[in-house]
């Protein structure tokens, strides 16, 4: 029975494995991110649970640089009035001068400066991240998880901290950490 | 002056409450009337979304040490006895002071409660970390924006109206004071000896 056990934990094992993940090298290209793309993060709260939405507008340019990756580029941009938690009241408040205050910046931006490779399918962005007004560096990791035809995915996440970009109301309740786990769709053009 | 006697520094008039009585009345009264105000001011602040948020969390914290005083001296006046009061009240007088009271050392309880319900049952399911170092749970209720209207309007109410019969228990106590002249508010002020003591 224990052994029938071992087996079978095994085969599941084996076919929940993610497929082998697409390659940096045959992804090459540039690529405008599309509207199917999803920006979603995660706020931990003190207790436990937390806080978590998603910004649906966005745009941004994605240039993987044949034979020479590490000189890749991405630009982003996104609208913070976007911001959607589920819960209005909540959505107000980040949008209000307390967070992402939109009427006076109304854009964050994300240009990056360096791009690192780890593996064949997973790089280091590097860049700079600019909110409320104010400019600092910051790092995400993106992968590839699936490429067709003109189209590739990336899995990207990272950790940013809200306190330099002034947003810091709510800690320690609220986590000074932002987790963004976002995935990216672009199209080749 | 005649009559000055009765309210120069004090040792225990006769019938005076005990030391701990004193602590809890005063430490609850105080908070109590700090608390009204800084409710008030978290509605009034509703243009400074960042203060109204850090107020609301003054006001939750300073609400659950109410709570938890307001039970303690619940507590507390249940298994102890009160002193005798002042003799040559007018029945009618007695009777409402002994009204006055109860309903203040309830509502001590019931407003804080309110606002734990508003905590408990708010979509928004903000957590109550009492002073950045305790989180003190939500009471198992479904969040909904009804219940959270009902319970906001309820604490607001009941707050309000403690907070007048606070006016007028502090006003009787005054005119016992500064024109009767009795040992009134004397019976539940520290003696002078005991003060200097804890100095």
């Amino acid at each position: 029975m224990h052994r029938r056990s071992i087996i079978f934990g095994a085969a599941v094992v084996l076919l929940a494995r993610p497929a082998p993940a697409a390659n940096l090298d045959d992804s090459v290209g540039r690529y405008r991110i599309t509207a199917s793309s999803r920006i979603a993060f995660t706020v931990d709260q003190v207790g436990g649970g937390g806080l978590s939405g998603s910004f649906p507008q966005f745009s941004g340019t994605i240039d993987l640089r044949d034979g020479a990756l590490e000189r890749s580029s991405v630009t982003f941009r996104l609208a913070p009035a976007s911001v959607v938690t589920g819960e209005s009241r909540v959505d107000a408040f980040l949008r209000s001068d307390a967070v992402f205050d939109v009427a006076r910046h109304p854009e964050i931006t994300f240009r990056s400066t360096r791009v690192r490779l780890i593996d064949a399918s997973s790089a280091a962005i590097e860049g700079i991240l600019s909110a409320r007004g104010r400019s600092r560096p910051e790092t995400f990791t993106a992968t590839v998880v699936r490429r067709s035809g003109n189209a590739v995915t990336f899995k990207v996440t990272g950790n940013v901290l809200r306190s330099p970009y002034g947003m810091d109301v709510g800690t320690p309740i609220y986590s000074n950490i932002v987790r963004f786990d976002m995935t990216i769709n672009g199209r080749r053009f | 002056m005649p009559g000055r006697k009765h309210i120069s520094p004090r040792h225990s008039p006769p019938g005076a409450y005990g030391l701990t009585a004193i602590i809890f009345h005063w430490l609850v009264g105080l908070l109590f009337l700090v608390q009204i105000p800084l409710g008030y001011l978290t509605q009034a602040v509703a243009s400074r979304p960042a203060l109204q948020f850090d107020l609301y969390q003054w006001h939750k914290s300073v609400g659950f040490l109410i709570l938890a005083l307001a039970l303690l001296r619940l507590a507390w006046r249940l298994l102890t006895k009160s002193p005798a009061p002042p003799e040559g009240l007018p029945h009618w007088e007695l009777a409402a002071a002994r009204l006055a009271q109860a309903l203040l050392l309830l509502l001590t309880v019931v407003v804080p409660l309110t606002g734990w319900l508003i905590a408990s049952t708010s979509p928004l399911r903000i957590p109550s970390y009492v002073f950045n170092l305790v989180v003190v749970p939500h009471l198992p209720l479904t969040p909904s924006q009804d219940a959270d209207r009902l319970w906001s309007s309820l604490h607001a109410y009941l707050a309000y109206a403690a907070g007048l019969l606070a006016l007028v228990h502090i006003g009787a106590a005054l005119w016992h004071h500064f024109l009767l002249r009795d040992e009134t508010l004397s019976r539940m002020l520290p003696p002078a000896g005991s003060h200097r003591r804890t100095r």
